[in-house]
């Protein structure tokens, strides 16, 4: 009580003056802003997925009838089977092989680490259909080491492991070094001084230490894989998984209440996912304490090399999936003709929508990363440096995490339901570019708020009560402090969109019209058609593209970086 | 004061020009054409009609032929395409049969073959351009591999011998995939039909999106036979794949390519310019390139490499009849075979 009274006695004299208190009002009014497109941009097509799951294709009410049309047929029940035994071999796969790959960046002194783990991040800058596409070439009825799969077939959840594989490895490892790298030496020191050996050490230092990266490099690399659909799509053959149900029932059959059906239930497990991640992301946080000590890993030859040697190994997996697909794209016709020619890079002659899909990709790609990261940047600012209006900011924070749990295949479809309603004011941008770009900046908008809010929260709160009370609108503080300092979390944001718009096919599948062909699609159609080779040279432009970016970004950042991060150095 | 306006200013600019960039302005017309003929034809035609007809810019939404017929049946209250343009003509009767289309009798139209022209209304609310014929594509490498007999008859193909080397079109997505599906009911009856397609099942390995994949994967080896049709293996045999392009002794099932405008399009006129277009000699000397089958009298051609008794072997196809039953058939057929990925 005496507390209480004491605050609000004492509150007055620091809050606010008229002026700053217009200021809040001014910053409730850009977030309201931002929280409207992510309303209009999530939570309502969302909504009227929802409740088209539960019409019939005559739009009348139906309640659970196609649940349970949905649930008794063999055919498309058998998916949820096919799609969870998929994922979590995979799962366990990647885990395991990131695992050591990042145990080997982190605990070893072997030489070449920056090259291996550049190496390891190739995968993010492709489609993921793109590996499947090299695994019909290694491993199909014409592969070079097809007897390395002893008469199986590729086609079938073989194919689909190998290439999913392959696409979520480079992001388990990203969770797993993070994990690794705030581990505290004085552990390992104190473990040793008590002698425990290395496998002791192992299991109840190392292991304990990094369990929360572990379960959540789990939980993402199974949420990736179990809403793809390019991979099964391509290398699947016969065995059907959910996301590419949801393709059939929406494209093949135009049967868009099914698609909606088979969405929500693919929503199932993304969700909780998503709910166990948060959760021990959480866990993981209160792990690090200020007086760790940094684990320098010291030189042991025997298992340096080892340690070398498999990352050579995986290394070579991952160029020979990306050297496969620029070979077979070159070949004049495989396997009869292998003379080189530029033949299959004559996209205006094949399905897909031409050398035009490429160009409007990147299109795509540069208004996702201009509008997704001021989009983005601003939102994260009002939610972190916003005052009062608590339960505002935290429905905010609720909206940008909402993106994550949702499979781009779910999103893609809840955008038809929702902006091809003639009913609806926004029918307008139905077909055209800005529908993509407002999807796709939604689409990858979690991780990308996610970067912001950490960036932020290393800004000193300070900066804002010093500029308001020199009477200070926010917004010059955001222009004139925020921004520079933040400049490198902008710079990644913005790549991190252009890089996620070139190679996302899920949810912009559903929404491409004949003046918005994308790169991405295009492979997916000219496979379709069976034409493997310009699909593959399809898919090796956007990862040139996006390699090409990625090159420009670290030489620029470096530049500016240089100029306007100078501070941080001592 | 002026900065915060200056500040919302910018941000309304900044959203004006987010949804602008979907309006860039044409001064040509634009005609949106559904079709399923196959993308490396469709750049020649546009660029021929294109050059006729200079005030015309022809967008294509390619796809399948079930995918088309799908798409355009999902917008039938509210049709975005002009014209359909080179899409099955069991697909158009079907449509038809919806009210999508409105009759015109294009310029010339009296010259073609009636077999050719919607026979059911005056003007015509479609009319035929081309058939394609139905084709086994067998691949002579990869079938010497695994000693395989060449083909000559669909039962072949039921042979044991060719477990798991056949490839054939999902007739739900595929025009081609679906008229070899009502030739073989045609040519036999329901029983029998349906009795070979049981058998052919246990051979096929997978069941394709499109009607081309099976005869571009037999030419690339990844299996020795693809269920396909003619032109696909006639164009991949020239290109240098060991293929042979069979034509089963049974008769082989065709569809009429076919074109019909719109009912209530925005762009009549350039719908009208495209289907006047589409019946002059100039066009199906143009179709007669590929197809060895046209709708006007006397252009016809031999093509290379399609098999030489191919017509005489094309089926009494009744277009009416497939129209009518086609939905029955691929609910029967997807019923029977879509689900082979049993859990295991």
């Amino acid at each position: 009580m005496t507390n209480q009274s004491l605050a609000s006695n004492n509150t007055p004299k620091h809050k606010v003056t008229f002026k700053a208190s217009r200021d809040d009002l001014q910053m409730r009014l850009f977030m309201g802003i931002i929280a409207l497109y992510l309303i209009i941009a999530v939570a309502f097509p969302l909504y009227a997925m929802f409740s088209k799951s539960l019409d019939n294709r005559d739009g009348v009410f139906v309640g659970i009838e196609n649940y349970i049309h949905y649930f008794s047929t063999p055919a498309l029940f058998y998916s949820i089977y096919n799609s969870l035994f998929v994922s979590i071999i995979t799962t366990i796969i990647t885990v395991s092989l990131a695992f050591t790959f990042a145990y080997a960046l982190t605990r070893s002194c072997m030489v070449g680490k920056t090259f291996f783990k550049t190496i390891a991040m190739i995968p993010i800058l492709v489609p993921s259909l793109l590996a499947g596409i090299a695994l019909v070439y290694l491993f199909g009825n014409q592969g070079v080491i097809r007897s390395a799969l002893f008469g199986h077939s590729i086609y079938g959840p073989i194919g689909i492991i190998i290439a999913e594989t392959f696409y979520t490895f480079p992001h388990a490892l990203l969770i797993i070094m993070t994990a690794f790298s705030i581990a505290d030496a004085r552990m390992y020191e104190a473990a040793i001084s008590l002698r425990a050996s290395p496998l002791k050490i192992f299991f109840s230092v190392t292991l304990p230490g990094i369990r929360y990266g572990l379960i959540s490099a789990a939980f993402v690399v199974f949420t990736l894989v179990i809403t793809d659909f390019g991979i099964p799509k391509v290398i699947g053959g016969k065995f059907n998984v959910l996301a590419v149900d949801i393709y059939k029932q929406v494209i093949g059959q135009q049967n868009l209440q099914m698609g909606a059906v088979v969405s929500v239930v693919l929503l199932i497990p993304a969700m909780c996912a998503f709910v166990v991640d948060r959760f021990v992301q959480k866990k993981q946080v209160t792990l690090l304490s200020s007086r760790a000590v940094v684990f320098e890993p010291k030189k042991k030859i025997g298992f340096d090399l080892s340690m070398f040697l498999y990352c050579f190994l995986v290394s070579i997996f991952i160029v020979t999936i990306l050297g496969m697909c620029q070979f077979a794209a070159l070949v004049k016709m495989w396997p009869y003709n292998m003379s080189l020619s530029l033949n299959n890079y004559q996209f205006d002659l094949m399905d897909g929508g031409g050398w035009k899909s490429y160009y409007n990709s990147i299109r795509l790609g540069v208004y996702t990363a201009l509008f997704g990261t001021i989009i983005v940047f601003c939102g994260a600012y009002l939610v972190e440096k916003g005052r009062g209006m608590n339960l505002g900011r935290n429905i905010f924070h609720f909206l940008a995490m909402m993106p994550m749990a949702v499979p781009g295949m779910t999103l893609g479809l809840a955008y038809i339901f929702f902006f091809n309603n003639p009913a609806n004011p926004l029918h307008f941008i139905y077909g055209s570019m800005s529908i993509l770009v407002i999807c796709t900046i939604v689409h990858f908008y979690t991780v990308s708020h996610l970067t912001a809010v950490t960036a932020l929260k290393q800004i000193d709160k300070e900066f804002e009560s010093v500029s308001a009370s020199l009477k200070q609108p926010f917004y010059r503080t955001f222009f004139r402090v925020t921004t520079p300092i933040c400049l490198p979390a902008i710079f990644e944001i913005s790549i991190y969109l252009f890089v996620n718009a070139m190679t996302t096919v899920s949810a912009v599948v559903f929404l491409y019209s004949a003046n918005t062909n994308l790169a991405s699609v295009a492979i997916l159609n000219m496979d379709d058609a069976g034409d493997i080779a310009p699909a593959a040279a399809m898919g090796m432009m956007i990862f040139y593209t996006n390699a090409f970016v990625r090159i420009v970004y670290i030489i620029l950042t470096k530049k500016i970086l240089f100029k306007t991060q100078a501070w941080r150095k001592k | 004061m002026s900065k915060i306006h200056r500040v919302i200013l910018n941000v309304i600019i900044g959203f004006v020009t987010f949804v602008a960039f979907c309006g860039s302005s044409f001064a040509k017309t634009d005609l949106l054409v559904y079709t399923a003929v196959e993308a490396d034809e469709l750049a020649m035609f546009k660029a021929e009609f294109e050059s006729d007809y200079p005030d015309i810019n022809i967008s294509w939404v390619r796809d399948s032929t079930g995918i088309v017929t799908a798409k355009l049946l999902a917008e039938k209250d509210n049709p975005q395409a002009d014209i359909v343009w080179g899409l099955a003509a069991t697909s158009l009767v079907l449509l038809a049969n919806e009210g999508y289309f409105q009759g015109y009798a294009p310029v010339g139209v009296d010259a073609l073959d009636p077999l050719f022209v919607d026979p059911a209304n005056n003007p015509p609310q479609w009319v035929g351009q081309r058939a394609w014929i139905a084709a086994v594509c067998y691949n002579t490498v990869e079938a010497a591999k695994h000693n395989l007999p060449v083909p000559s008859s669909w039962s072949d193909l039921t042979d044991p011998a060719y477990a798991g080397h056949v490839i054939m079109p999902n007739p739900n997505s595929s025009g081609t995939g679906f008229l070899d599906v009502s030739s073989w009911i045609q040519i036999w009856g329901e029983e029998k039909a349906w009795a070979f397609m049981d058998a052919l099942h246990e051979n096929i390995s997978r069941y394709t999106h499109s009607g081309s994949k099976p005869c571009k994967l037999a030419a690339a080896g990844e299996t020795p036979i693809g269920i396909s049709f003619a032109y696909r293996g006639a164009k991949s045999k020239n290109a240098g794949a060991p293929l042979e392009v069979i034509a089963p002794s049974e008769g082989v099932g065709w569809e009429v390519e076919a074109f019909g405008i719109v009912h209530n399009t925005k762009n009549l006129d350039a719908a009208k310019k495209l289907a006047d277009w589409s019946v002059t000699r100039k066009s199906n000397e143009i179709y007669n390139q590929e197809y060895a089958v046209v709708a006007m009298p006397g252009v016809a051609k031999p093509v290379e490499n399609f098999p030489p008794d191919i017509v005489e072997k094309m089926i009494n196809n009744d277009f009416a009849w497939a129209a009518a039953n086609r939905m029955a058939i691929l609910a029967e057929w997807q019923k029977r075979y879509d689900s082979k990925s049993d859990p295991k």
